[in-house]
């Protein structure tokens, strides 16, 4: 359980940490080492280098721009849990945040580190996705934006390239009349859920579903957007009704802690609850 | 590989040693400080024996390298008591019978230190909850929920 052998540097501009990136073809990003660690420790990782980000000036930031919500990469996840702009901008992230892990692996866990580690399971990348956020990388070849329906590629894959560093994940900010929930089936209360529904709506004055988002988690090789169940609500669906579409174009796999169909059952189960209470607390 | 000077302050005592990067800061309290207080469990994050204070932050010490922490100050259960003293919430620990075996303990007392203000204003499935991060496989929890509370709420044990 001991993490192989590796070399180690602290940059302190984000420059400096691209530059060090490109001089070792395995060379790795450290941000919070909640998940790079582990890998290491199981000897499922063997960078021959580090670059700890943890010293890098300006990626540790909550900025509101008014219709967005810009987090630097090195924003720890309690931090954002407990910020007073991220719970008026965006409250689904921080209902999600109370789902990751334990309070002692979020005061590590970083935001930036949990998108680009993109576990299928994880509930960061889903909100992500659902709200149709973007991320902001740099490299050797300069800034780029990435939108999240082309951010996430397969398990614990995104088209982040080598050598570049996630700089700040984005979000549009919510509007009034928003409600949202996370609904989780895990094992135990921190655990990745075995399934997962995150759901943020918004109503008009007339209560009428304006905008809808639901992401899925753990019913795949990457969070999923269910834009089927987001178009029958905005349609005027019942949430019943509206997740029983919920598995569609899903194909789960089975593993020791649930089968494929059991996942797809959750899918409905998660989602028809998440509407519900989203709704509910829109209302 | 190349070594790392690094200074850290720990339970108010700054260290200056050279470490690989590699080592981590469970490793390093234990086996270069002889803090043998702070347990290994799993060594991957799963069970919070290993459960330390990172400028008071609770944080896993097996989920750290021991470079990373170079200028921090870290609180680890030697930390807890001053002197013969024991903190409230080790009376608390004692007079609850929240532990039996103790391996998991200096996890949960440094977790939860780490947390007193968040679960005073918690109830109990909420306390339980902020727990979940530790494990433990004597107790059964309800001792350890029982000192929480007693902590929060400002009993006095008489460490019995
Ligand atoms: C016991 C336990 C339970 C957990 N439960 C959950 C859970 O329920 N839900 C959940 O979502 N997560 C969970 N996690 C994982 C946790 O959220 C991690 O914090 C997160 O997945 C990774 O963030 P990090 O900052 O620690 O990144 P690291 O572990 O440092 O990095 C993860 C990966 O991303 C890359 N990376 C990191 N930052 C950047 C960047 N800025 N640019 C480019 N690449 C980067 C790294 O190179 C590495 O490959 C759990 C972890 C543990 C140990
Ligand atoms: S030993 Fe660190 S969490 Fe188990
Ligand atoms: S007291 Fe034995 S593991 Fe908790």
């Amino acid at each position: 359980m001991k993490p192989p052998d590796f070399d180690y540097v602290a940059p302190t501009s984000v420059d400096d940490a691209i530059k060090a990136l490109g001089s070792d073809a395995e060379a790795k990003v450290l941000a919070g080492g909640q998940s790079l660690i582990p890998l290491l420790a199981f000897r499922l990782a063997g960078p021959s280098l580090l670059v700890d980000l943890a010293r890098v000036d300006g990626l540790d930031h909550i900025t509101d721009e008014g219709d967005r919500l810009v987090i630097g990469a090195m924003t720890r996840q309690r931090r954002a849990e407990r910020d007073p702009v991220v719970a008026e901008r965006c409250p689904l992230l921080v209902e999600s945040l109370r789902h990751v892990g334990h309070p002692q692996i979020r005061s590590r866990g970083t935001i930036g580190g949990s998108v680009a580690h993109a576990d299928p399971a994880a509930e960061l990348p889903a909100v992500v996705l659902a709200l149709g956020g973007r991320v902001h990388v740099t490299g050797h070849s300069g800034d780029r934006t990435i939108e999240a329906e082309d951010l996430f590629q397969g398990f614990l894959s995104t088209s982040i390239e080598d050598g570049e560093i996630l700089t700040a994940v984005e979000v549009p900010a919510s509007g009034p009349r928003t409600g949202w929930s996370v609904v989780e089936i895990a094992r135990r209360p921190g655990d990745y859920a075995l399934c997962g529904a995150l759901c943020q709506l918004q109503l008009d004055d007339a209560g009428a579903v304006v905008d809808a988002h639901l992401a899925l988690i753990g019913v795949g090789d990457r969070p999923m957007r269910a834009h089927a169940v987001e178009a029958a609500v905005l349609g005027g669906a019942s949430p019943v009704e509206a997740a029983t579409l919920a598995p569609d174009g899903l194909s789960p796999g089975s593993d020791v802690h649930a089968s494929s169909d059991y996942r797809l059952h959750l899918a409905t189960v998660t989602s028809r609850r998440a509407l519900t209470q989203a709704l509910e607390s829109a209302a | 590989m190349t070594t790392h000077d690094i200074t850290v302050e720990v339970n108010g005592v700054a260290y200056d040693r050279t470490v690989p990067p590699r080592l981590l800061l469970s490793d390093f309290l234990r086996h270069e400080l002889h803090l043998t207080g702070t347990h290994v469990g799993c060594e991957h994050g799963v069970c919070g024996a290993c459960t330390v204070q990172l400028d008071g932050d609770g944080v896993r010490s097996c989920l750290l390298f021991a470079v990373q922490v170079d200028g921090c100050a870290i609180k680890t259960v030697e930390g807890l008591a001053s002197g013969p003293e024991l903190h409230p919430l080790q009376a608390a620990f004692s007079g609850a019978h929240a532990l039996q075996c103790g391996f998991c303990t200096p996890g949960f007392l440094m977790a939860i230190d780490s947390m007193l203000d968040e679960l005073s204003a918690m109830n109990e499935a909420e306390i339980r909850e902020a727990l979940s991060g530790n494990i433990c496989r004597c107790t059964g929890y309800q001792g350890i929920v029982e000192a929480v509370q007693a902590t929060v709420a400002g009993d006095k044990h008489d460490g019995r």
